[in-house]
């Protein structure tokens, strides 16, 4: 891969110095490239690989949707069905949407935005990628095989006797990706703590910076508890016996506590890049400082602590105990609050800001009014009279989808578009993007929005047929989703176009803050030329 | 180069203490339980622990940041307990 | 944010053979100490779901636990908890022995470590052999007037510690590499990351056999 948009300063004595050509260029080998400590190459190498997924797990959704559009349609089997949403869910889940913004976006932006040459471990890095593919081709195995009918969530005791699927084999990919993910939390966590430019003092960091860091914190902490539940329901279904079978005395419901102590941080890994996304696009756009830095900072590390006390909230219909069901539902109010500080803060940057509606901002805007549906319905989940009867309805999809779809891919693709001008040098073609954007956001709601209806309504999820008076909203969730299909293409289309034929972009097309625009687009290897000194806090935008 | 023995009669000193610790231990254990065989069994343990983690990992260093993030995982494990105590110490489980 | 520029970074000669984003080698011990402990508070949190599933079901079943626990072989349990702290000093030793550039007595240390680790092993794996010759594997030969959460409790032990053999056996391996690494002169008293980074690890694993000895061996005695 080339890119004659070289960073090169003009120089009478000859060639560039090897410090000043850009990442893309060097060493352009794919040895080179498999073989790379370059953080900047190895958020390439996810973005590939993740993109690749992404397109595994919407091909699973588009055939589910395809069912839906019948009440009774035979296009596929319960059966199928049963392994389509499960493939869905994990692939979304594992290998979209977790590693999405820190294993891209982090791993490019991190070392720039602090003002550091890369991570801390750089063979590190790059071992999380072999895991990370390695998880995922177990678990294209797994797919290509037969699949798994459990749905993600592999419950016991159907995940450790009864079920028929290939669950020994996916559950081992998720394992091996899980590590993937600690190892990337663990080189964040070091990169930021010791890696900073002088100057550049905790407080005075990008709250990009600040997301990645918690949600590392919480990759490290959240994911072993997962591998070892995975290990243990792995052991039950190969021994027969386990510590989640009665028979023995065993709680199927323990399967579930250990499952979603690391499950519902795991939204939170999913969520809070994106929220860190967000406050660099709206600053920048709006060319204003952040309103209330340090509680948009802090409001970052409460969600990412109090995220960690509030799984039992998927557990409030299963047999768990109504006193700790009432526990788990006042934690859970409790954590919308730093949310809610967020949003009112990023609204709060907008007003009287000098706003430029660029494709960045609308997907920033789409996350505003998305996430904000999503997260108030949250609550509805959360107050436990109401859970009893939404639980494993379609108002919980809706739910999930409007804060991992509509937040977490609507902040990835503003991520993506915002520091594409960084990671290719060349500008996208706005035309396009902001039609991609639009439809995006028009296909999206038109595709979840009628599942809270019908999920209020009574439809039940994990089910390949329903009742007839269901069939109007399906229908138009599913044409929702072909618009949706649409809108997610564009992208793959004009981005690959522009990363070889793009206008070149230059250093800082967004007249952003920040020190990653301090140096080319695309960077040198080494990142700066000269190690930047940080004297003023983020978001230094001159008053309007 | 100093000489290590210093540092070796230190960890020496440890090592008799995990030891005594051991001995106390297996010996607490042969007597007739009560109530307070397991705290008293734990209690020994995290003491050992302690030590490990105090003299042998080296956590007496001026660096506080690593004791953070040693006692980040215990208090994150505090969290995973405490929690899911919550369920089976309020509902009739076992029947 | 505001940044000016300092003067050209120079490569002075202490950042050759560093990764590429170090100033110099004591921020990069300083970031394999932090990485380190990142690590082992993950190891913590594996570990710690077994911990959980243990006290919920020690807290159901506190008979059955302890007659699980009176069918362990208690005095191989007590002598291998020595076995793996006498380890643990062989460790810190080595560590102690390299900080004064004793190279000859680090490879002694490390040598001894991995003994005393293969003992350990050999002694699990005799109490295994002993309890398959009881009818006491579940999911292999578990005998059923036993009782079923009895089964629960041997289940239990089996996991945790083969889980925590596992965790020796890498530590052994990685023991190997370090003693090869020793013996081409890669470490000496300035230079011996590695053995500090690997010694942490080490002692991790012996604390969870610390916990782990009273849990399983120690029950209603």
């Amino acid at each position: 891969m080339s890119s004659p948009s070289a960073s090169t300063v003009p120089s009478a004595e000859g060639p560039p110095t090897p410090a000043l050509v850009s990442y893309l260029q060097g060493e352009t080998s794919v040895r080179s490239w498999l073989l790379t400590s370059d953080h900047k190459r190895i958020a390439l190498l996810y973005l590939g690989t993740i993109t690749a997924f992404f397109a595994v797990g919407a091909v699973a959704a588009a055939l589910m949707r395809c069912q839906l559009a019948l009440p009774s349609s035979e296009l596929v089997t319960a059966d199928a069905y049963n392994r389509l949403f499960t493939l869905h869910g994990v692939v979304m889940v594992w290998f979209f949407l977790i590693p999405s913004i820190p294993a891209v976006l982090g791993n490019f932006i991190i070392p720039l935005a602090i003002g550091a040459r890369d991570v801390a471990f750089p063979k590190l890095n790059l071992f999380s990628w072999y895991l990370f593919v390695a998880g995922g081709l177990l678990a294209l195995y797994a797919i290509l095989v037969g699949g798994v009918d459990t749905g993600w969530t592999f419950y016991t005791p159907y995940s450790s006797t009864y079920s028929n699927g290939h669950v020994m084999v996916m559950a081992a990919g998720i394992f091996v990706a899980g590590f993937s993910s600690i190892a990337t939390g663990l080189n964040f966590i070091v990169t930021v703590h010791q890696l900073r430019a002088p100057g550049l003092t905790w407080f005075r960091l990008p709250l990009f910076v600040w997301a990645i860091y918690a949600t590392s914190i919480i990759m490290v902490l959240a994911t072993p508890v997962l591998a070892m539940t995975l290990l243990l329901m792995a052991l039950e279904r190969g021994l027969g016996v386990g510590i989640f079978d009665p028979k023995l005395g065993g709680d199927p419901l323990l399967f579930q506590h250990l499952f979603w102590f690391y499950s519902h941080p795991a939204v939170y890994i999913m969520i809070l890049p994106g929220m860190g996304v967000i406050s660099e696009v709206i600053t920048c756009f709006a060319r204003k400082r952040i309103f209330g830095y340090p509680v948009m900072a802090a409001s970052i590390l409460s969600i990412a602590g109090l995220g960690f006390l509030v799984w039992g909230h998927h557990m409030f219909v299963s047999s768990q105990s109504i006193y700790a069901g009432a526990v788990f539902s006042l934690l859970s109010f409790l954590v919308s609050v730093p949310s809610a500080i967020k949003v009112f803060n990023w609204i709060a940057t907008l007003y009287r800001g000098s706003i430029t509606f660029g494709t960045p901002l609308l997907y920033a805007l789409g996350f505003l009014a998305l996430f904000t549906i999503g997260g108030l319905t949250g609550i509805f989940l959360a107050t436990l009279a109401v859970d009893v009867h939404l639980h494993d309805t379609y108002f919980v999809i809706a739910h999930f989808h409007y804060i991992m779809v509509g937040g977490g891919v609507m902040a990835y693709l503003a991520a993506i578009h915002y520091w594409w001008p960084k990671i290719s040098g060349r500008m996208f073609p706005e035309g396009p993007a902001v039609f991609a954007a639009v439809t995006i956001f028009v296909g999206f709601n038109l595709t979840f929005f009628p599942q809270f209806l019908l999920g209020y309504l009574g439809m039940p999820r994990r089910y390949q047929i329903y009742p007839p008076e269901f069939h109007t909203l399906n229908v138009i969730s599913t044409c929702g989703a072909g618009v949706l299909a649409v809108g997610y293409l564009l992208p793959l289309f004009y981005l690959t176009w522009s990363f070889f034929r793009g206008p070149p972009a230059g250093p800082n097309p967004w007249r952003a803050t920040g020190l990653e625009w301090q140096t080319a687009s695309p960077p040198p290897t080494g990142n700066f030329v000269a190690t930047p000194v940080v004297t003023g806090p983020p978001y230094d935008y001159p008053p309007l | 180069m100093p000489s290590p023995a210093p540092a070796l009669l230190r960890l020496l000193a440890v090592y008799g203490a995990l030891m005594g610790l051991l001995m106390l231990t297996t010996a607490v254990a042969l007597l007739p339980p009560g109530w307070w065989s397991t705290p008293v069994a734990l209690g020994i343990a995290a003491a050992k622990a302690g030590l490990i983690f105090y003299f042998f990992m080296r956590l007496n260093a001026p660096e506080p940041l690593l004791r953070v993030f040693a006692l980040a995982g215990f208090f994150m494990l505090a969290i995973l307990m405490g929690l899911t105590a919550t369920d089976y110490f309020t509902r009739a489980w076992p029947r | 944010m505001k940044a000016a520029t300092a003067a050209p970074a120079a490569a002075p000669a202490d950042t050759i053979g560093l990764p590429i984003a170090y100033a110099d080698a004591r921020q990069r011990g300083r970031a394999n100490h932090l990485g380190m402990w990142t690590f082992i508070a993950s190891e913590v949190l594996f570990f710690g779901g077994l911990f959980l599933a243990y006290f919920i079901y020690r807290h159901a079943y506190p008979a059955a636990f302890a007659a699980g626990s009176h069918r362990l072989n208690f005095w191989k349990g007590a002598v291998n908890t020595a076995v793996l702290l006498t380890s643990s000093l062989a460790m810190a030793w080595g560590d102690a022995f390299i900080k004064a550039g004793r190279r000859g007595a680090l490879q002694a240390c490390l040598a001894a470590t991995v003994v005393i680790g293969v003992v350990f092993l050999a002694l699990k794996g005799s109490e295994y052999r002993e309890m398959y010759a009881q009818h006491l594997v579940p999911g292999l030969n578990f005998d059923a007037r036993v009782g079923p959460q009895v089964e629960l409790f041997i289940w239990m032990y089996f996991v945790m510690t083969g889980v925590h053999a596992v965790h020796m056996l890498v530590g052994l391996g990685l023991m190997g590499w370090l003693m090869v690494l020793n013996r081409r002169g890669r470490f000496n008293h300035a230079r011996h990351a590695p053995i500090e980074l690997f010694g942490l690890y080490w002692h991790f694993v012996d604390c969870i056999w610390v916990f782990l000895y009273p849990l399983l061996y120690l029950v209603g005695r």
